[in-house]
């Protein structure tokens, strides 16, 4: 089967990097300006949807270190994106009626200390991450998709069933959790943490991706077999960013059940799946600030679709037909005048 | 069996065209919709059923002319957006047209009742009517594949796009041609499964990821192994969700005991996959990606 085909190194320096710079400045601007601006109309609904655009911006970041950078195409990220939004709404459960999660081997309490549970949040998500990585790895192209699914669905019914936690009609928590000085219930509170964090994560993509190791991991997507017989092991590289990549996803994840106070299996669908990659490639693969983009257009879309037509969603399926079929580089491609990102 | 005709047309079009399709699901939903639209119109089960085939070749042949033609060359990427976007635009195409109440087939008269099987087993007539079918299939695929000129051809194709093409072989027509084939088989099943269940929208997606799961076990562009796959995962669903609860409520003194079967039991088939793809990453019969 054909491996995704990529030429240019992503830290290349090349005509348009400094446009594409400019270009992802606007991107974040952009957003934060409109949340500001929303906040300062009382338009406490807008802050909202630009939290939305935050958070699943970051669950694309995530994604977009595993499918852009290391050229694994995963179809099972909603799997961590879930299973942070669970670890958040479990841990928050407890700690409303005061039970531990379990006792053995030791005791852990529930939390609703968003400073607590964002790293537990991102340590079971990458804990899942390194498991499913570890064997999904073991396949190449059209079988890793499927095999990355599998677990996804694998996870997906779990939950379904597990009555403990809601079963099929998730779990709610009716307070959301606390970050230390802040009033978190406070829309435009929320979209800072949300935001901030996501500036986090994308300077953190942007570190790794400039990196040793981020030279390596793009070097090991263009040619493994070169790569490895210059002394970079592939199946580590591969395996560490996938392990980051449903690290970064699952915060999202527990930034998302907080946004709503509720987690249920949807979070764990492959519909959250192809949402979160339909995101990364509406706003260009492979691009630190793509995801970004990608997700405020989706929002965006989804809202004013919605408003259009009862039907929205078949609109939607036509819009992402012929963004695939005509503009392959993505919205950022399109800004940029580059085809198709390195 | 009817897991066997959905993964059949998967496989077929995934082995021979290289392509992943999403919309397969959307397929299977437009057959069930079909034969049930036109069974209730005639009163006639067997026009639904050729319905069923029609509507799911057609739709099949219309989508590959006009989106999937463009995305062979493509990478896997933009074939799982651009079949991702249209189950958006199947689903609520068919919400559009037939609203979104579940419709109901009756089955003729002649297939609902029961007989009883050699040992005194007592089976739903259609059952077997659907395992007859999907056998059939089998051997007509098979027969396709191995023993007719079209079989050569998708098989050239198969192995070597351009030197078939140079040939003088019309490639785009045979995809065209492989694709509604494909197409009328999930078309199939989609109508002999929507006279056991309901026919609604999103019908096709579980069965979806149920027959990936099938088509790389068995082991990608393999017939056999869509069959042997289609088997072994039927059989493990069933009897997984027969027999895990019972056996994990008898051992665990966990009030949850059953439940934590039941759930165990939902993911057995994923377990399966995960096991036969460690031992052999390219599923049981395939021939390495």
């Amino acid at each position: 089967m054909q491996e995704p085909t990529h030429s240019a190194g992503q830290t290349m320096k090349r005509p348009g990097a400094l446009r594409e710079a400019l270009i992802n400045l606007a991107i974040l601007l952009l957003l934060v300006g409109v949340a500001i601006a929303a906040h300062l109309a009382g338009q406490g609904f807008t802050v909202t949807l630009a939290t939305k655009v935050a958070i699943l911006a970051l669950a694309g970041v995530g994604l977009n270190l595993a499918l852009g950078y290391g050229g694994m195409i995963s179809f099972g990220h909603a799997a961590f994106f879930g299973i942070g939004g669970y670890v958040t709404g479990i841990l928050a459960s407890h700690a409303a009626d005061g039970t531990p999660v379990f006792t053995l081997p030791f005791t852990v309490m529930g939390s609703n200390d968003m400073l607590g549970i964002w790293p537990m949040a991102m340590l079971v998500a990458g804990a899942a991450a390194g498991l499913i990585g570890a064997l999904s790895l073991r396949t190449k192209g059209v079988y890793f998709i499927m095999v990355t699914l599998a677990f996804a669905q694998m996870i997906f019914y779990f939950a379904l069933s597990w009555s403990r936690y809601g079963g099929e009609d998730g779990l709610s928590f009716y307070v959301r959790n606390n970050f230390p000085g802040m009033n978190t219930f406070d829309p435009i509170q929320y979209f800072a943490i949300c935001a901030g964090l996501l500036a986090l994560a994308l300077l953190l993509t942007a570190m790794v991706t400039q990196s040793r190791y981020g030279l390596a991991l793009q070097a090991v997507r263009q040619n493994s077999l070169r790569a490895a017989a210059v002394g970079i092991r592939p199946y580590a590289i591969r395996l560490t960013a996938f392990v980051l990549s449903g690290m970064l996803t699952g915060l999202a994840g527990s930034l998302y059940a907080d946004l709503n106070r509720f987690v249920s299996p949807a979070m764990l669908s492959w519909h959250m799946s192809g949402e979160i990659m339909v995101l990364v490639i509406l706003g260009g693969v492979g691009r630190l600030c793509g995801p970004v983009a990608g997700a405020a257009i989706f929002i965006l879309l989804e809202h004013l679709l919605g408003g259009v037509s009862e039907y929205w969603q078949a609109l939607l399926g036509l819009l992402l037909l012929v963004i695939v079929l005509f503009s392959p580089g993505g919205l950022i491609g399109i800004l940029t005048g580059r085809a198709r990102h390195g | 069996m009817m897991l066997f005709l959905m993964a059949a047309g998967l496989t077929l079009v995934f082995g021979v065209m290289g392509l992943i399709n999403l919309a397969h699901g959307s397929l299977f939903m437009v057959g069930a919709f079909a034969c049930a639209w036109v069974a209730a119109a005639t009163g006639w089960f067997w026009l639904g059923l050729l319905a069923s085939l029609v509507a799911a070749a057609g739709a099949g042949a219309l989508v590959e002319m006009l989106v999937i033609r463009r995305l062979y060359r493509r990478d896997h990427l933009d074939q799982v957006l651009a079949t991702f976007a249209l189950i958006l635009v199947f689903s609520e195409g068919t919400r559009w047209v037939f609203g979104s109440f579940p419709l109901y087939l009756n089955l003729p008269s002649a297939l609902s009742g029961a007989v009883t099987l050699p040992g005194g087993l007592v089976y739903p007539l259609f059952r077997l009517v659907i395992i007859a079918v999907g056998a059939a299939v089998a051997v007509g695929l098979w027969l396709l594949i191995t023993r007719t000129r079209l079989g050569i051809r998708i098989r050239a194709g198969e192995a070597d796009r351009e030197m078939i093409a140079a040939l003088g072989v019309d490639i785009a027509r045979l995809y065209t041609i492989v694709f509604a084939l494909g197409a009328a088989l999930a078309g199939l099943a989609g109508a002999l499964v929507g006279s056991i269940q309901s026919v609604q929208v999103g019908m096709g997606e579980p069965v979806l990821i149920l027959a990936f799961v099938v088509v790389v076990i068995g082991g990608i562009g393999s017939i056999k192994g869509a069959l042997i796959g289609a088997l072994l995962v039927g059989m493990t669903d069933t009897l997984g969700k027969a027999l895990l609860p019972d056996l994990f409520a008898r051992f665990s003194q966990a009030p949850g005991g059953d439940a934590i079967g039941a759930s165990l039991a939902s993911m057995l088939i994923y377990i399966l996959m995960a096991l036969v793809l460690i031992l052999r990453p390219q599923g049981l019969f395939g021939t390495g990606a």
